[in-house]
């Protein structure tokens, strides 16, 4: 029911009133509404931008999240209102629907956006009204062919057991794929290029004998013969070998492009089968156009001459309607004409078909003039032929030009997201390492906190403490849990490559009473392996900053591995803007700074040094915090060298 | 001579056929106008008549709802029909949703008759409002003298029985075809028979209002369920 027409209940029921006298048998018993209160002002505080409607409003659809008790849980007692964290933009929309009953799709929302705050409120996008509900579902069809399209390049990935035969058919399909699918792809392209031109110098004059010049192809006809020979071996191996990958061979046999293969290559196996029979060679001639239709093969190498065909196709209809009119047209036109130049003398126009000929030549606009009317009738009507000629012609052809820019367009973007899709993964890839990251970043500074427990000052300590926020500390917490349950320690992947190839060296450094303890704490019950790997001091690779999307691992400048006495404390800056809500990634640059400046950690630790890669782009860290005049921001990297003992 | 005469008649068809097309074109070029109806006479009428109840105050004389009861009424009579006026269309539509199974049409229309106190094709607020006063918050007379009033097709102070059929017909549309048991057709006609029966005092073939209020106040039935509503705002 509509939201309304909900109003009107209340009056529907009243009129009820008019059946009671002639009612049958008693009448039911009325629901009692209990909670009967007056209609009150509900304030809905969406990301500080207050609406305010009245109860019964948002009672209207009760299987809501507005409408229901659902929204219990979002009350402020405070405030005495209603609290959600959203966009308020959307909730506009959603608001509305509660008040008009019509739900409608704002042109400017991001449509996944949208989606996502419909499913929030528990309103199901389908009762969006007709104005808005074509909008909604194409941004939602291009949403979907845009993920589509993602999970297609996914195909790219080699799966990993592949009979020969799916093998051979992937290189047909996709010749990128590998070096002797190009190889072959080339070669055919070029096959079909000579073997076009073939046909067409054949035919060409050169040359002549007694009375007549003879063509190219007479005259030469061994070599032409050699070259017409190979082009179709090579096809038809191309050909048997396409019926033999293909996954249905039902299927493949009925595509366009096999059929244009084999009508090329059939005439060949004619003419060879032929005798030079006078009365069949006719025929055989007659055979040989169809080689021209090898020119179609290019449109598996040509995107452009696909596109085209496609388009084709999807015009019919307006192509089916050009046709049709200029039909009737030159019927009309024709007809007229004969009649008009009848009475004529030796005139060209000898009956209606032999006035199509004009007909047609002069709606094309052509005018050869082969054909012209003498009479001033036939003048007249030949000139509105003409003219309206014009006008039928030019009706589709915008209709037909816009579906091929459309379709052209499509493909350009398609083209576009593959290529960024290696850039877009890169990001994806990049995202997800800032999160281990973050954790092994922690795990180190969590044990220089150990050491400057010993060292620090008070303050600073809880300067340290107070750095990783709640959040990302229980995170951390998480994923120690889960390393001390397997027994197992997250590394990154360059100190899991360094640690697989040194698989001899040992832990040589010297122990301090100070980090024996760190030992304790950082080591599990595992072996060597994860004293190795844990790097204690903290050695943080510059950042890279050059673009914060394009971040790959950077080994710092002095690759040393291991080196026995010495901190190297690098402090890069970073710059690192705050904007997702997930602080997981938030790297601890104050930690750093801070130790820059420390100058008096005095133990001795063997720095590994790792690449880390710097903070992401989503990493959502806060700016560099003003900490008085004790940081000391410098370019780069600085580089302190803590002697050690 | 006929071949002549051929070629004659073509040209002089083709000179007529260019006249008229220089005509067309000059008529479409605005330079000449050759329409005999002027179609563009209705533009000026203004698109919709608007109504502004009476107010409120007056309204809360006039009925027994309470302030706040006559702005949450309005908030939903002014949603649904925002001129202000429900004509006998947009009532039956309204009307026709609550009763999906079936065909409400004719008795919305009985009904808006009985609302439409005026007889000027469409409600407005106050009529609505007083008529739901009536039906809310009035005495059970007044509920039976609007019952009375809405079968009363005519308003010539007597249900006939062509009447009642045609109010019972209207109900019996309203539940639709998939009932159970079967509405049988001679079911509407065999309703007005008992009506008249337990009605008709003096079987005069009239059902009057005296008859009706009183056979209505000794039926049990009927009087509790005259208070069936009396919550529902």
């Amino acid at each position: 029911m509509a939201a309304g027409v909900a109003a009107w209940l209340p009056f529907a029921r009243a009129a009820a009133i008019g059946w009671m006298p002639v009612a049958n048998c008693p009448m039911p018993v009325a629901p009692r509404d209990h909670s009967k209160r007056q209609d009150e002002l509900i304030i809905l505080n969406v990301s500080g931008r207050r609406f305010q409607t009245w109860r019964t409003t948002l009672d209207r659809y009760p299987d809501t999240l507005l409408g229901s008790s659902e929204k219990e849980f979002f009350y402020n007692e405070e405030a005495k209102e209603y609290f959600f964290d959203r966009d308020p933009e959307a909730f506009r929309s959603v608001l509305n629907f509660y008040r008009t009953g019509k739900l409608h799709y704002p042109r400017a929302e991001c449509i996944q956006a949208y989606d996502e705050e419909l499913s929030f409120f528990g309103i199901i996008p389908e009762i969006i009204g007709d104005c808005c509900y074509e909008e909604y579902k194409d941004r939602k069809r291009e949403n979907a062919e845009r993920l589509q399209d993602d999970q297609e390049d996914k195909k790219d990935f080699k799966p990993p057991n592949m009979t020969f035969r799916e093998t051979i058919w992937r290189a047909f399909e996709n010749p990128h794929t590998s070096t002797m699918a190009l190889v072959f792809y080339y070669v055919t392209g070029f096959f079909i290029a000579i073997s076009v031109l073939t046909n067409v110098v054949e035919t060409v004059p050169c040359g002549s004998t007694s009375q007549k010049d003879i063509s190219c192809g007479q005259r030469y006809t061994v070599a032409f013969f050699c070259m017409d020979t190979a082009c179709v071996m090579i096809f038809t191996v191309e050909y048997l070998l396409r019926l033999f990958a293909a996954p249905s061979r039902y299927l493949f046999m009925r595509s366009v492009m096999s059929i244009i293969d084999v009508v090329a290559i059939f005439p060949y196996y004619i003419g060879l089968v032929m005798t030079d029979n006078e009365d069949v060679s006719g025929a055989f001639v007659t055979l040989r156009v169809f080689r021209v239709f090898r020119i179609f093969k290019f449109s598996r190498h040509s995107q452009g001459l696909r596109i085209l065909g496609y388009t084709l196709k999807s015009c019919a209809s307006e192509l089916g309607f050009l046709l049709f009119s200029l039909t009737m047209a030159i019927i009309i036109f024709a007809t007229v004409m004969f009649y008009a130049e009848k009475g004529s003398s030796s005139t060209k126009f000898t009956s209606i078909p032999a006035s199509f000929w004009y007909t047609i030549v002069t709606m094309t606009t052509l005018g050869y003039g082969d054909m012209v009317p003498k009479t001033i009738a036939g003048k007249i009507f030949g000139s509105i032929c003409s003219l309206s000629g014009v006008l039928v012609i030019a009706l589709p052809v915008p209709v037909i030009v816009s579906n091929f820019s459309r379709i052209y367009h499509q493909n350009q973007r398609a083209d576009k997201r593959r290529a960024q899709k290696k850039a877009r993964l890169a990001r994806i890839r990049i995202a997800k390492k800032g999160s281990s990251n973050a954790y092994l970043q922690t795990k180190r500074n969590g044990l220089l906190n150990e050491l400057l427990d010993l060292t620090a000052s008070e303050e600073e300590q809880q300067h340290l403490n107070k750095t990783k926020s709640l959040l990302e500390s229980q995170h951390h917490h998480l994923l120690h849990c889960l390393e001390k349950t397997t027994g197992h320690d997250f590394v990154d992947e360059q100190l899991f490559e360094q640690n697989c190839l040194e698989g001899a060296l040992q832990p040589y450094r010297s122990r301090t009473p100070s980090t024996s303890s760190l030992e304790g704490m950082t080591g599990t019950c595992c072996s060597r392996r994860t004293k190795r790997s844990v790097p204690l001091p903290i050695a943080n690779a510059p950042a890279s900053h050059a673009h914060p999307l394009a971040l790959t691992h950077t080994l710092p400048k002095s690759p040393g591995l291991q080196e026995l006495s010495a901190i190297n404390i690098q402090c890069a800056e970073k710059q690192i803007h705050s904007s997702s809500r997930s602080n997981l990634n938030m790297q601890t640059n104050e930690v750093d700074r801070r130790n820059c400046k420390q100058q008096k950690v005095t133990t001795a630790i063997i720095s590994i040094q790792t690449a880390n890669t710097g903070s992401p782009a989503e990493d959502g860290g806060h700016g560099l915090p003003n900490r008085g005049a004790s940081v000391v921001t410098t370019t780069s990297s600085n580089i302190i060298k803590v002697s050690a003992l | 001579m006929s071949a002549r005469w051929e070629t004659e008649g073509l040209q002089t068809v083709g000179i007529v056929c260019l006249v008229f097309m220089f005509l067309k074109l000059m008529h479409l070029l605005g330079l000449i106008d050759i329409t005999e109806t002027d179609s563009s006479d209705s533009d000026l009428e203004l698109s919709q008549v608007r109504h502004q109840p009476e107010g409120l105050d007056q309204l809360q004389t006039q009925t027994k709802f309470t302030k706040k009861e006559l702005q949450s009424l309005y908030r939903g009579f002014k949603t649904e029909c925002p001129s202000g006026l429900v004509d006998e269309e947009t009532f039956k539509m309204i009307y026709s949703q609550f009763f999906p199974q079936g065909d409400a049409t004719t008795y919305a229309h009985f009904l808006f008759n009985a609302f439409d106190l005026d007889r000027n094709g469409s409600i407005r607020f106050e009529d609505f409002v007083i008529g739901l006063s009536v039906l809310l918050r009035g005495t059970v007379t007044e509920k039976l003298n609007w019952a009375f009033n809405l079968y009363d097709i005519n308003k010539d102070g007597y249900i006939t029985k062509e009447e009642m059929l045609l109010i019972m017909q209207s109900i019996y549309d309203m539940m639709g075809r998939y009932t159970y048991p079967m509405v049988k057709d001679e079911a509407p006609s065999e309703h007005v028979e008992k009506f008249f029966q337990k009605m008709d005092r003096n079987r005069d073939g009239v059902v009057t209002i005296d008859e009706f209020i009183e056979t209505c106040q000794k039926d049990e039935n009927i009087m509790s369920s005259m208070q069936l509503f009396e919550n529902v705002i």
